[in-house]
């Protein structure tokens, strides 16, 4: 599956590791919507590490499109929250 | 296929098609027109230029900062030698001030510089998928019939699209960042304008409103310990201020 760090790049990852992506993805979340900065940040921190780590980086010419595309890195606290709030998960 | 129920990435990923649903067909832009993929790319390097030019000013700022807290220090060591406490305590004070500005700048200094780095990658990246894209599409205008070969091209046009709009959300991220940090340079200059900055020997008798800003803002610890501090160094350096006005630049490095 292909993953996008937005503002970084795509990787190449293995289901295994898209399944874990997702648990600490929900995890963040949960944590945003809790107003646990501290845990956001551990777990956002994460999710960026595990990309990174077990992820195969795209060759620039290849031309298929994300599976998945997960926040800047240095996405904050702040602007996590205001991706879940006001205008709800999909804003239009 | 494994979970894409992720919610962080299902609204980054909602955010993405979005814009794309929103620019012009990818295909019809990315196979036509030469002009739109060379207008894309200028625009990053405009956005580019825009966030060199706002990281010299504040470099710039921080380099007249540096400057006055050595000036500052000196003035105060200067004005306690010749016995006026009070002037070495508004000068102790206004160094903190001017400290604290500059902590603040060369944090943002250095995300700019940050900025600047991924956006050269971002700008690399996607000029090396459209030009990816327009030779495999000569490639698949060869091979296959024009209808197979128009949904090929599409597909691979969502690729280059999906760049193009990331490359365009990390740009306006890096635009509003660009932007924030404008105004805070301009307070810079305001604090100048306001004298913040003068030379403490020229101020009257009176306090102004700046004074008393200062004085709400600095930590009087600081100051009392620093003032301390000095008048120890001039006791046991005999108190010839003549030779501590010559410029001690002790302070420049707490």
């Amino acid at each position: 599956m292909i993953v996008r760090i937005s503002g970084e790049g795509q990787f190449e990852l293995a289901d295994g590791a898209v399944e874990r992506l997702n648990t600490l993805d929900n995890d963040a979340v949960a944590a945003v919507e809790a107003g646990e900065e501290a845990r956001f940040a551990d777990l956002f921190g994460q999710i960026v590490a595990l990309i990174r780590a077990e992820g195969r980086p795209l060759a620039d010419d290849d031309l298929r499109g994300s599976d998945v595309i997960v926040p800047p890195s240095d996405t904050s606290f702040d602007e996590a929250r205001h991706e879940f709030s006001g205008d709800g998960l999909i804003p239009d | 296929m494994a979970g894409l129920t992720g919610r962080f990435s299902t609204v980054v990923k909602a955010k993405i098609s979005k814009l794309l649903d929103r620019a012009e067909d990818p295909s019809e832009t990315l196979e036509y027109s030469y002009q739109k993929q060379m207008e894309l790319l200028q625009n990053v390097k405009k956005g580019l230029a825009d966030v060199v030019t706002a990281k010299k000013r504040l470099q710039l700022q921080s380099q007249k900062l540096e400057q006055q807290v050595v000036k500052l220090d000196t003035q105060a060591r200067q004005a306690l030698a010749g016995g006026n406490e009070a002037l070495a305590r508004t000068a102790l004070e206004r160094k903190g001030t001017i400290q604290a500005e500059l902590q603040g700048l060369d944090g943002q200094i250095a995300e700019l510089e940050s900025q600047q780095q991924s956006m050269t990658e971002n700008q690399a990246k996607l000029q090396s998928k459209i030009e990816a894209f327009r030779s495999k599409k000569e490639v698949i205008k060869a091979q296959y019939s024009a209808a197979e070969a128009q949904v090929r091209i599409s597909e691979a046009a969502t690729g280059v699209g999906e760049e193009m709009a990331d490359v365009g959300l990390a740009m306006q991220r890096a635009l509003d960042k660009t932007e924030n940090m404008r105004a805070r340079a301009q307070a810079v200059d305001e604090l100048e304008k306001a004298g913040a900055f003068e030379d403490l020997t020229q101020l009257g008798a009176g306090e102004d409103d700046i004074d008393r800003q200062l004085k709400e803002l600095s930590s009087g610890t600081q100051v009392d310990s620093e003032l301390e501090q000095m008048k120890a160094e001039l006791a046991a350096g005999g108190g010839n201020a003549g030779e501590l006005g010559s410029g001690e630049q002790g302070g420049q490095s707490a």
